[in-house]
């Protein structure tokens, strides 16, 4: 049976329950931590460490780390801050992203985090990779060059008997996100759907319902990406 | 000695060009060409997109009109979605895609009068360079320089509630539009600001069609003698002969105006339209082809609009032209410099369609979408302000762009506006010792009065003006002109 805990975020004091993760016990407490790959209740990935706190003086993925009773946690000082940013500026220079037409922008966590982090230009040479589109399955287009190999959809978009629909293939930099195309052959449109919705960019696209969203409604037109979280506190 | 004149780039048009004017031994002009030294990109690098991307994606080929490269795409995959050939949308999608282009076409032309042409008119052609600008309309006419940016503004602010943001918005979809209109964004373009409304809109379009026939009155001999050739006019007109900016059947007329294209179902554009290349110029040279290449060219845009329409369907723009017809006794203008008045008749009618469509209660209604049996090919015709504006895109079964062809409307006019740079060479240039930069700026002229957009016509990168480039009978350049 879990306890309660107490521990510190930029020195203030919260509350959490033993076993509990740094970032969902940090979100209960109204404290934003930035997430990519991380899903709650779901199995963490800890791939896209854009969640690095220190944890009592040590880099830590705030996904992957339990909190313990009366640790202390960094979160939002400029050197975290720093390093955020530049793990955004990397994702965006490794896969080839073009905001302007993409319809996932307006509901991207990337550019949200972009935005929230005031990236303007990429610190780093862009890779250009040249990636295939995946386009035969009947409801999904997979779009490769988005693809930040978070593995939400390899964890979570499973069918009756486990199977993940997604899975990588190749190595290295050769690595890319793929589609078992005989199970998505049968895909339901609520899972299609739910793939869309969460992956954390465009990678992922029901097909044939692109811009149905006007502007101005769309998830972070309105408000920057954790406001939801930050704004529990007020 | 023979030489060569270079006009380089061309100031106060979209985009980047150059003039080269070839004068022989005796200083007279033997060749006069515009030249388009973009180049574009767009139908290569859409081939393996999703189909439904295209309207979003083709419309960054220009931050002038995209709107009309939006909806020309979002036209043709109606089509693809099975949603019809223009008649098949929802009266909402239909009537809130049409305040969006109109929205565009009334900032468009305000821009180009305004911001572009009037400085020839209000201050002249020769006037110092220094002060021949935006600028200098704006110190000598404070009044109408204000009522051009709010007349900009205000078709800016009907875009941004029909497509979601004034540039590049992402309101039409296949088959319709992602909203309605709200009440509140409907009062607030028809009547919650006292400057800035529907009634205001139309009241300063009138003016400014005014403004022009009194420039004109002044300056009629200037003015008809100025690049005047015939040529044939081509556009999309209503069903029953209206002028109709959104959606229509092709009808082209010759110089007398005789129908040469009529009641022509835009989707075999293909049949009776081709393209030609030159070695000279990115840009291509369309014409009809049952006419071939040497007579088939034709105009497009504001003054070939009004020459192939029967009539407007609005009162105060019918009333005017009703006007400008009259002038030619019916018959087609051919006068290059009435482009302008027959822009700003479309600007006046324009002014008076948005009024129209923000009183209809269709635009707050919730059908949006309509969608059938899918095709795997569709083309979208639209009419720009620069004029008509074709998108041909096919698909593949998964659903990916495999051929995409877009004749712009700038491309369309590629002949007559090298028809008219020639002319306008030869008569102000022939002959004289020296090139001035008057009879420089009078080249310019003639360009701007089809209000190119060089950057769709080709796609920009980079800074937009224009050059003039003079060379002698062996091709040496003697002088060369940057504005």
């Amino acid at each position: 049976m879990s306890e309660k805990i107490k521990f510190t975020i930029d020195g203030k004091e919260c509350e959490g329950q033993t076993g509990q993760l740094i970032v969902d016990a940090a979100a209960d407490n109204g404290v934003y931590i930035p997430v990519l790959c991380h899903w709650r209740d779901v199995v963490p990935a800890g791939s896209c460490r854009i969640c690095t706190v220190k944890v009592n003086g040590r880099f830590m993925a705030a996904c992957t780390t339990p909190i313990e009773d009366a640790c202390s946690v960094e979160n939002n000082t400029p050197e975290l801050q720093d390093i955020r940013k530049a793990i955004v500026e990397m994702l965006f220079v490794e896969g080839n992203h073009f905001c302007p037409a993409c319809e996932k922008s307006g509901d991207c966590d990337l550019q949200a985090l972009g935005y929230r982090y005031q990236m303007m230009v990429p610190r780093f040479p862009y890779a250009f990779e040249r990636r295939e589109l995946d386009a035969e399955s009947p409801k999904i287009f997979l779009e490769k060059n988005r693809c930040i190999f978070c593995k939400r959809c390899i964890r979570m978009i499973k069918d009756e008997q486990g199977r993940s629909y997604f899975g990588f293939k190749g190595r290295g930099k050769h690595l890319e996100i793929a589609l078992d195309k005989k199970l998505a052959e049968n895909m339901s449109e609520e899972l299609a759907m739910e793939a869309m919705k969460i992956c954390p960019v465009g990678a992922i696209l029901r097909k044939e319902v692109g811009f149905a969203t006007p502007i101005g409604e769309r998830k972070y037109d309105n408000v920057p990406i954790g406001s939801d979280i930050e704004n529990l506190q007020k | 000695m023979a030489q060569k004149v270079t006009i380089e780039p061309v100031t106060r048009v979209e985009g980047h060009g150059k003039v080269t004017i070839q004068l022989d031994d005796n200083n007279n002009v033997e060749q006069t060409r515009l030249h388009i030294v973009e180049f574009r990109g767009f139908e290569r690098f859409v081939q393996g997109r999703p189909y439904w991307e295209a309207p979003v994606l083709v419309q960054r080929l220009c931050g002038i009109c995209p709107v009309s490269h939006h909806l020309a795409a979002a036209k043709a995959l109606d089509v693809i979605v099975g949603a019809g050939t223009g008649e098949g949308l929802s009266p909402t999608g239909e009537k809130m895609r049409r305040l969006m282009h109109y929205g565009q076409m009334f900032q468009s032309h305000a821009l180009h009068f305004f911001h572009l042409s009037s400085p020839d008119f209000l201050l002249g052609y020769d006037a110092d360079p220094a002060i021949r600008n935006v600028i200098g309309v704006a110190l000598k006419f404070p009044e109408l320089a204000t009522q051009g940016v709010l007349m900009r503004k205000f078709g800016q602010e009907v875009i941004a509630v029909t497509a979601g943001k004034k540039i590049h918005g992402t309101g039409a979809i296949p088959g319709g539009i992602n909203k309605n209109l709200t009440i509140k964004e409907r009062d607030a373009l028809l009547k919650d600001d006292p400057t800035l409304n529907a009634d205001q809109m139309i009241q300063w379009a009138y003016d400014a069609v005014q403004l022009f026939k009194d420039y004109y009155m002044k300056n009629r001999e200037f003015v008809d003698s100025f690049a005047f050739f015939p040529s044939n006019h081509l556009s999309l007109v209503r069903k029953d002969g209206a002028m109709d900016l959104y959606h229509g059947v092709m009808r082209a007329v010759d110089a007398q105006g005789n129908k040469i294209l009529d009641d022509v179902d835009y989707q075999d554009y293909y049949k009776h339209i081709e393209e030609e290349v030159k070695n000279w110029s990115y840009m291509k040279f369309p014409y009809m082809k049952h006419i071939g290449k040497e007579k088939g060219w034709y105009r497009v845009g504001p003054l070939a609009r009004l020459n192939t329409a029967d009539f407007i369907p609005t009162p105060k723009a019918q009333e005017e032209f009703e006007a400008f017809k009259a002038h030619t006794n019916g018959k087609p203008n051919n006068y290059c410099l009435h482009t302008h008045w027959a822009r700003l008749i479309e600007l006046l009618h324009s002014a008076e369609v948005i009024k129209d469509l923000l009183e209809d209660p269709d635009l707050q209604k919730d059908d949006l979408v309509v969608k059938g049996e899918k095709t795997n090919e569709g083309v979208g015709l639209i009419e720009a302000p620069r004029g008509t504006l074709f998108h041909h895109y096919k698909i593949n079964e998964n659903d990916q762009i495999t051929m995409a062809n877009l004749i712009v409307s700038t491309t369309n006019n590629n002949e007559p506006m090298n028809q008219s740079v020639n002319f306008v060479a030869k008569n102000m240039m022939n002959g004289q010792k020296e090139i001035t930069e008057p009879m420089k700026n009078a080249v310019e002229i003639a360009i701007r009065a089809y209000d190119p957009c060089l950057s769709c016509a080709t796609h920009a990168l980079g800074k937009m003006p224009l050059d003039i480039k003079l060379t002698d009978s062996k091709g040496n350049t003697i002088d060369h002109y940057r504005s």
